[in-house]
């Protein structure tokens, strides 16, 4: 039986929250889910603030904040992004187990279903952040930033995750299938790496400073940076982007579940 | 019955791993892109570390193209123990057991594919680089040895695939392999020298994990021309690797064909 009226209009919260709490559940108990979505970006912050840190000794880097904070940004963002492909990972083995289909069946409002994969993904980006935080805190890095700076760092992440999440189920509705996985994982890579990750976009030499300039990360990152380092800068360009970006995904989610209720 | 010589058997199986994996875009396309994609964005964006004093080029080209032969040697991880599963998981291997099949043949007959696929990869990576600027002071003799070596290490990392197909015998947990691997690829001198690593626990690292001496193997013939030290440390390491690998598979070979 489906609800009407007003009851109708709120079903969408508890479709939301259910399957949120569902997907929260799985992923606090199921090693193979937690470990690699906290390990890697503690991994990849380990191996570039340490491993490069010489780099910050380059005429020019200009950044005083210190390396740590500089790769800090990069990573944050970059773990809000992946949290929600993996999330679009969930979707897609979902509907390859059938759940997802039943989920179709029984939600009153359907729309609920990826605004629950959406709070999921975002508890999941929050417990990551709090683990980097800490352990880029222990490892020394600097923050110039005020509080207000630091609210608009994790502000941008949080779109970043939602404007990634949205993307990731997009196409895990439209295929349905595990192996859409490069799909939904590639384009995010390529846009993050195409970015200024190692140095300043001024520091960048030949066609990749050509592309960064025009890569809408560049202005995710430099934003990210300018607040961590007290020196905001290109903020409204990024929050533009970012929440264009969730926009036009959500149109590209919607669409996907439109054709995940038609599919056979 | 007679018994088929050892040579054939190895022909039957290499044949069948070198078509399969030639057959398998999926498998072909990332190994020879990825690492390629990786090396154009890092020298984009490392090039001004060349800057820094006592880096030991100025193409940070020439210092990068060592890593995609290691990045495609991982990939041969993947391969041959994906395939190696996929066998144990349909069947195939149980009734390659019931047949006089030698233990050895099996295991190098396996890793043929991996191997082809590690000599195209080689001879991509050199022309895409050398193509692109880089430097090879070790001239022509030294392509032969960067080919060489670069099989010998695929061949180490695949017997790890199979090792690990073989003691599992499912695909997913040879995938999960990777990331401890490429871990171990981002913990070495990979990006940098290990003298201009300041980060000490991270230079501690990068001299312990035996990566960053097949990196500086391959990267020694690029920059520096013949470097005895570097060479024998590139091929002792990758020789010692092989060598356990294949020994720790073929036990596992047995175990597995025992459980059979």
């Amino acid at each position: 039986m489906s609800a009407s009226g007003p009851s109708r209009r709120f079903a969408r919260f508890p479709v939301a929250r259910a399957v949120a709490w569902r997907m929260i559940h799985n992923f606090l108990t199921n090693p193979a889910f937690l470990i690699p979505s906290l390990i890697f970006p503690l991994f990849f912050f380990t191996a570039f603030a340490g491993g490069l840190s010489t780099i910050s000794k380059v005429p020019d880097f200009g950044f005083p904040t210190g390396y740590t904070a500089f790769q800090f940004v990069f990573v944050l963002l970059q773990s809000a992004a992946f949290g929600g492909v993996f999330t679009g990972f969930s979707v897609a083995m979902d509907f390859e187990s059938g759940f997802a289909r039943r989920l179709l069946l029984a939600a009153p409002r359907r729309g609920g279903i990826v605004v629950g994969y959406a709070l999921a993904a975002l508890t999941r980006a929050l417990l990551t952040w709090i683990l980097l935080t800490v352990v880029a805190l222990l490892a020394g890095m600097r923050i110039d930033g005020s509080g207000v700076d630091l609210f608009g760092l994790f502000g941008l992440a949080l779109i970043v995750n939602v404007a990634a999440t949205l993307w990731a189920t997009g196409v895990a509705m439209r295929i349905r299938s595990i192996q859409g996985g490069p799909l939904m994982q590639i384009p995010v890579f390529l846009i993050l790496f195409l970015a200024p990750v190692y140095v300043p976009l001024k520091l960048l030499t030949g066609w990749i400073h050509a592309v960064a300039s025009i890569n809408p990360a560049t202005a995710l990152l430099e934003a990210g940076r300018g607040f961590i380092s007290g020196s905001p800068t290109v903020v409204a360009l990024a929050f533009a982007v970012a929440l264009g970006l969730v926009f036009l995904f959500a149109l590209w989610a919607r669409g996907g579940l439109r054709r995940a209720e038609a599919s056979p | 019955m007679r018994r088929t010589p050892l040579f054939t058997q190895v022909g039957h199986l290499a044949r069948r791993s070198v078509l399969r994996t030639l057959r398998q875009p999926a498998q072909i396309v990332p190994a020879l892109i990825f690492p390629l994609f990786l090396l154009a964005v890092n020298t984009g964006g490392l090039q001004k570390a060349t800057r820094i004093p006592g880096f030991p080029t100025h193409s940070y080209l020439t210092f990068a193209l060592a890593i995609p032969f290691i990045q495609g040697a991982l990939f041969s991880v993947m391969n041959s123990g994906t395939d190696l599963a996929r066998d144990i998981e349909s069947g195939f291997l149980n009734r390659l057991a019931l047949t006089p099949l030698r233990g050895p043949a099996l295991l190098a007959g396996l890793l043929a594919g991996a191997i082809v696929l590690a000599l195209i990869q080689a001879v991509t990576y050199l022309l895409v680089g050398l193509a692109a600027g880089a430097d090879l002071a070790a001239g022509f003799p030294g392509v032969l040895v960067i080919v060489a070596l670069s099989v010998l290490i695929t061949l180490g990392f695949g017997g790890i695939g199979l090792f690990a197909a073989l003691r599992t015998g499912s695909g997913e947990a040879v995938q999960g392999l990777f990331p401890l691997f490429f871990v171990s690829l981002f913990l070495s001198s990979m990006a940098l020298p290990r003298n201009l690593i300041h980060t000490t626990w991270f230079r501690d690292v990068a001299t312990y994990n035996p990566v960053s001496y097949l990196i500086e193997a391959i990267r020694s013939l690029l920059i520096t021309g013949w470097d005895a030290k570097a060479l024998a440390l590139g091929f002792g390491i990758a020789a010692a690797i092989a060598v356990l690998a294949m020994v720790a598979a073929s036990h596992a070979l047995r175990t597995r064909l025992v459980r059979t």
